[in-house]
């Protein structure tokens, strides 16, 4: 009896576990196909596939909006979207995995080497603007703006730890504590291209892949300076202060403005996107969601904390894409 | 009477019976703070978590896709993922798992060859799962070509979580005394018949007791995920193990790491379903444990 007990007590628990995982994946899907024949009678053409996409967390959130919005208007289309980050991207990417990839920088020499030995020819496409902020603690009186020679003084290594005092005259005699973005991210390459300039960041920098551990950490110390993507700052303006940098033409804070007219430079940059021209000619869908994002790319990118390009550049855009098509 | 008085000083004891209870009350005072520090931690994160995430769980939050919108966004694509990813690896994990336990027990000589292999299974216990990802992007995303579907996540957690099944079924398995094996085999039972009609039958709460736990280290893990790409946005179900899929874990770790406040709070929405289904698990462990272990 208490065998029978045992097979029985076990052969219930598991298919139990089988059933409900199963009975719930259908009753599921079938709502979405009911949902999915709903919106067919309102669209033309309806296209099947998938698309996949990954790359840089920086662009995830314009990719999730796009990828939402484009699921309404073409259910029969899955789309996917990782965050594997710029590099890791990439390497999906050059792998094949991915008909998309999603970059916070321009891809780099050995990336296009990969992809080349791959056989997959590919076009870059922006589709928004990034003003990465350099931010301070709020109770951070002193500085009212830094120059791209200061930042770069700051930022870069040479030994010793650096103090406000050695920056700019009558700046605290206090030592700067450093908040950067991890080496992996694509935000810290810019930075590096644009401020470091391939030198040694400052040893005594804390890295995190996580921009919200930045933020706690320029948040809570005086003497913080740190820096990450404008939506990160826009979301904590309660308690950051943000620096304006002097390129060369006068001290600029980012704002959409700035940033959009590049006035905010060297450090407002472009988001990209690299899609496989093989994938638009022969995918209907690739094609059709390509075409969806750069249409709808400055509104997305707006709500989600970046900043759209102007219009012409969407246009061109558009006629580059038409291109791939033939 | 003396020789008493020799053996007990009851002087001595007299004098120093103070500095004992004041060392007694030292120590239980060390091991008190030490409790109270550890549970304090998890109360303060338990708080945070359900006061930040119980305002977001609503009907809506377990029907909606991921959105853009944190209002609108729900762990739909994500818990039915994890269903579906445990729905490969119970099976496999299971049938793999005791299977070696029962050849390492019941069949296999002891040899080097052998303890080799048991050396092996409980290293393998001790490898971070980040090690596993890698493997199993290797192996079942890039050589089986089975892309970062439910198959290729499911087969890798299960590799994670083998060793630990393993161990427990043989453990199991051990404790099932010898005397109920000879008994099967002097009524003329061959020994297919003795593991499966005597030995699994006994070792059976144990082989789910650590099996169950093993599971529930499965649906909580991300690093494996994240290694072998499953996505952070999926706004479909799969209908098969070739479709991908995202899991719990990786919607929660996508939420973190978001700008948006409202997306951490969102985060520990799902942190309290997760939670939820562990201590579910962790029951249902505890009960069969409690409900079918036999003593012998």
């Amino acid at each position: 009896m208490r065998k029978v007990k045992f097979y029985a007590g076990a052969a219930v628990m598991s298919t139990a576990l089988l059933l409900g995982a199963c009975g719930g994946a259908e009753t599921e899907g079938n709502n979405n196909s009911a949902s999915s024949a709903e919106n067919a009678g309102e669209e033309n053409q309806q296209l099947q596939g998938e698309i996949q996409v990954d790359g840089s967390s920086t662009v995830f959130p314009i990719m999730e909006a796009v990828a939402e919005e484009y699921m309404m208007e073409q259910p029969g289309v899955n789309v996917t979207v990782g965050q594997s980050g710029t590099g890791g991207g990439f390497e999906k990417f050059a792998a094949g995995e991915t008909h998309v990839s999603n970059a916070s920088r321009p891809i780099k020499e050995e990336e296009v080497k990969a992809l080349e030995e791959a056989g997959i020819d590919f076009t870059e496409f922006e589709v928004a603007y990034d003003g990465l902020s350099v931010v301070v603690n709020k109770e951070n009186d002193w500085v009212d703006h830094l120059t791209v020679d200061e930042l770069k003084k700051i930022w870069v290594d040479n030994g010793e730890t650096k103090k406000w005092s050695d920056i700019r005259e009558g700046w605290p005699d206090e030592e700067i504590k450093l908040y950067s973005p991890g080496t992996d991210s694509g935000t810290y390459d810019y930075f590096n291209e644009v401020i470091l300039e391939d030198a040694q960041i400052d040893k005594n920098a804390v890295l995190s892949e996580d921009d919200n551990v930045l933020v706690q950490g320029v948040t809570g110390d005086k003497n913080a300076l740190g820096y990450f993507g404008y939506a990160y700052y826009a979301e904590n303006k309660d308690n950051l202060k943000v620096v304006p940098i002097d390129g060369g033409e006068g001290p600029v804070e980012p704002t959409n403005e700035t940033v959009e007219s590049g006035e905010y430079s060297p450090l407002s940059r472009p988001l990209f996107v690299y899609v496989s021209n093989k994938a638009v000619a022969e995918d209907e869908a690739v094609y059709d969601y390509m075409k969806f994002m750069i249409e709808n790319a400055g509104t997305l990118s707006e709500e989600v904390g970046y900043v759209s390009l102007p219009e012409e550049e969407y246009q061109s855009a558009l006629e580059k894409l038409e291109g791939l098509k033939k | 009477m003396e020789s008493a008085q020799k053996t007990v000083h009851t002087d001595e004891v007299v004098k120093k019976i103070p500095t004992r209870l004041v060392k007694n009350n030292i120590y239980k005072t060390v091991f008190l703070l030490a409790t109270v520090v550890t549970s304090l931690v998890l109360i303060v994160l338990l708080a945070r978590i359900v006061s930040q995430g119980a305002p977001y769980l609503s009907w809506d939050f377990f029907q909606n896709f991921a959105s853009r919108r944190p209002e609108q966004a729900g762990i739909k694509a994500a818990i039915i993922g994890t269903i579906w990813m445990m729905a490969v690896v119970i099976p496999v994990s299971l049938i793999l798992g005791v299977g070696t336990a029962i050849y390492l027990e019941e069949y296999a000589k002891r040899n080097r060859f052998t303890s080799f292999i048991q050396m092996n299974i409980s290293n393998l216990a001790g490898v971070p799962s980040v090690v596993f990802g890698l493997l199993g992007l290797t192996i079942f995303v890039r050589m089986f070509f089975f892309g970062n579907s439910v198959l290729a996540a499911g087969l890798t957690m299960s590799l994670l979580i083998l060793p630990v099944i393993i161990v427990a079924a043989q453990e199991a398995i051990r404790a099932v005394p010898n005397e109920l094996r000879e008994a099967s085999y002097g009524l003329g039972a061959s020994k297919w018949q003795t593991v499966l009609r005597v030995v699994l039958p006994s070792a059976l709460a144990g082989i789910l007791t650590g099996s169950i736990l093993a599971f529930s280290r499965a649906i909580g893990e991300t690093a494996p995920l994240v290694v072998i790409g499953i996505p952070a946005f999926v706004a479909f179900l799969p209908t098969s193990v070739f479709d991908q899929f995202t899991a719990l874990p990786m919607q929660i770790y996508n939420w973190t790491s978001r700008p948006q406040e409202e997306f951490h709070f969102l985060a520990a929405a799902g942190i309290i379903v997760l939670l939820v289904i562990l201590i579910l698990m962790n029951s249902v462990a505890i009960w069969i444990r409690n409900r079918f272990e036999k003593k012998y």
